[in-house]
């Protein structure tokens, strides 16, 4: 199966979508061009302000102009938005329950910027934060469709965002939803939740895992927190095998801890296998080879499946759909990073 | 324009009464923050009193209990900031910064007749608001910054909110010298002064007195006024204590957002203090003979 690429989801339908909302700012702390928001910039001056690198000013900046009922949209880097102004995040946006949205980008190992730029324990950080709201892109739909749902969140919200060439996997008439998966296959084998690119790889092994005869129900799921959504909550108790999560995330923590905690409390009787980062660091190095080495690919998944059904179904990796690869030096983004 | 005898006079009445509230609450509870009462009185006096614009409030108000923390889709409105008055375009904000000085501005409040007289007595009492590290519940707070020097950015960010609304008011901080050593401030500093936040007035309590003891063997942060000047501020460097100099320093305008280093004593109005030197950033008695000698203080203050 093949897909649309889209060049900058983000950018266009970003300036699009807030230009009758004028309590819309924005606020960058100089990777504007990286992160989509240089056309925003110049469409809409006098509501973009440049902060600096001074991340822990800018969490606090936010609060004041969401106390005084603007909407501020940060945008930078996922670590730069939670790791390093943790307790300006919680005490001047999250305490309070401000509308600030946080846009994340460069989620998990998305970058070969290595250990200081890889955001691979964001989503378990932030669970943890009380009033905090949490969404995870997984294709160019989702991007194109984010807005509206964030903005009716009235309190903070964190989203990991894609940019760059991002894959449409999903039609552009099923738009971003709250709180609602997307259903991408029935089986009652196994059921499998991915979230963020973790979706585009799974899809990569699905297909012959239902040629092979295994029964999966396929969830995507694009809001992590909160998580109650009540197709996920059947997903889980209708696997006669067991679960597979995959995310871009350390699996402490993540969608795989989420699941296992719902699991468990509904007395789910399954075995569940977490595909993700194992509690590890990762390095600069490109999201193919990362996927490879800290064991996030489509190969994961079968092994998984295979683990969970007690036998092998004969799947080589030369079988699997091809991986899509953004080249490092795409013209999409600004810089290789 | 000088000040009017009356107007100051007014303002030592206040600044004595905050010294003397929080040292009988002191000898009552065993343990307060009193060298920040000593050291900020006049200044909080002239703040609450005559540079910062608040509406009055319908007489003292009686402060609730708590009501909870606040929640996505709940009421989030700070219920601290009620203490300062309605709120309206062209009047003044007060942000406090060091959460710290609760009981000082607790005691400000009273003798401003925004807070009940008998206030401090749900101080740090369970279920009640009139906490021991104010948050935007307590009265006097309207933002949760017990953990320093993050007022500075959230009065930035409401300054900057103002600015688009076209609002006139001021927006304050008060805030504690302590608080120069974190990184925030400075990137706060930079940012207001950057986006001409003009509307911004800072005042800070300079007492060179911390936790761990005097700032200068702690962390240095002098020289202040030279530092915050290269920042691109305009620094008035004035004695803390010197009202018509705080009245001053604090009605003088500016095309930079202008930030008042009042240098204090933190001893001031208790010499007393100056014997547990350099433990001053938090009282608690060490013995009876040691409470004796300030409750004989005390009944001298009432005198």
């Amino acid at each position: 199966m093949s897909y649309d690429i889209v060049t900058r989801p983000h950018q266009d339908a970003f300036v699009e979508w807030s230009k009758d909302k004028p309590e819309v700012l924005v606020l960058s702390a100089d990777l504007t061009n990286s992160c989509e928001v240089g056309k925003w910039r110049d469409t809409y001056p006098e509501r973009f302000f440049s902060m600096g690198m001074a991340e822990q000013n800018m969490l606090g900046f936010a609060g004041g102009l969401a106390r005084e009922g603007f909407e501020p949209w940060l945008h930078t880097f996922c670590v730069f938005l939670y790791r390093r102004p943790l307790d300006q995040l919680q005490m001047s946006v999250a305490y309070p329950a401000l509308p600030v949205r946080l846009v994340g980008f460069l989620p998990g190992i998305m970058t070969p910027g290595g250990v200081t730029h890889q955001a691979i324990e964001d989503i378990a950080v932030l669970r943890a934060v009380p009033n905090m709201t949490i969404f995870e892109i997984g294709d160019a739909t989702e991007a194109e469709t984010i807005f509206d749902v964030a903005h009716n969140v009235k309190g903070p919200v964190y989203i990991r965002a894609l940019r760059g060439e991002v894959t449409r996997l999903f039609p552009t008439e099923e738009p971003f939803v709250f709180n609602q998966a997307r259903v991408l296959s029935e089986g009652t084998d196994i059921t499998l939740i991915t979230s963020g690119i973790m979706t585009e790889e799974a899809l990569r092994a699905v297909p012959l895992l239902l040629e092979k005869g295994v029964g999966i129900k396929h969830l995507h799921v694009s809001t992590i927190k909160p998580f109650t959504d009540a197709r996920v909550v059947e997903a889980l108790g209708s696997a006669r095998s067991g679960v597979i999560t995959m995310e871009n995330h350390t699996i402490i923590g993540g969608l795989g801890s989420a699941v296992a905690e719902l699991m468990a409390e509904r007395g789910s009787g399954v075995p569940l296998i977490r595909v993700g980062i194992p509690d590890t660091y990762a390095h600069g190095a490109s999201q193919k080879y990362l996927m490879r080495e800290l064991g996030l690919d489509a190969m994961a998944l079968v092994a998984s499946v295979e683990k969970l059904l007690g036998k092998s179904l004969e799947i080589d990796v030369a079988d699997l759909e091809t991986s899509r690869v953004v080249s490092v030096h795409s013209s999409a983004k600004v810089e290789a990073l | 324009m000088a000040a009017q005898d009356s107007e100051i006079q007014r303002i030592e009445e206040i600044a004595q009464g905050i010294r003397r509230r929080v040292l009988a609450h002191t000898l009552s509870n065993n343990g307060g923050y009193m060298s920040q009462a000593c050291s900020s009185a006049e200044l909080l006096a002239t703040l609450y009193s005559s540079l910062v614009n608040l509406e009055p409030t319908r007489g003292a108000l009686v402060p609730g209990g708590f009501e909870g923390v606040p929640r996505v889709g709940g009421a989030r409105a700070s219920t601290g900031a009620v203490f300062h008055g309605d709120q309206a375009p062209h009047l003044d904000r007060l942000i406090c910064s060091p959460a710290h000085y609760a009981l000082v501005i607790y005691a400000a409040l009273i003798e401003t007749g925004r807070l009940e007289e008998d206030g401090l007595e749900k101080f740090n009492r369970d279920g009640s608001t009139v906490e021991m590290i104010g948050a935007e519940h307590s009265p006097g707070f309207e933002t949760t910054t017990g953990s320093l020097a993050q007022a500075i950015s959230q009065a930035g960010g409401i300054a900057l909110a103002r600015r688009i609304k076209g609002d006139t008011g001021r927006t304050w901080v008060f805030m504690s010298d302590g608080e120069f050593q974190e990184g925030q401030t400075w990137e706060a500093l930079n940012a207001i002064a950057h986006w001409r936040l003009n509307s911004v007035r800072v005042i800070v309590d300079v007492n060179g007195a911390q936790c761990d003891g005097p700032m200068e063997s702690v962390m240095n942060i002098e020289p202040l006024a030279e530092r915050v000047q290269a920042f691109g501020w305009d620094v008035r460097k004035i004695d803390g204590h010197d009202i018509p100099a705080l009245l001053d320093a604090g009605k003088a305008s500016s095309a930079r957002p202008i930030m008042i280093l009042a240098y204090t004593d933190p001893a001031r109005g208790l010499p007393l203090l100056q014997e547990r030197y350099p433990a001053l950033h938090y009282l608690r008695f060490t013995g009876d003979d040691e409470r004796q000698k300030y409750q004989a203080v005390f009944e001298g203050m009432n005198a």
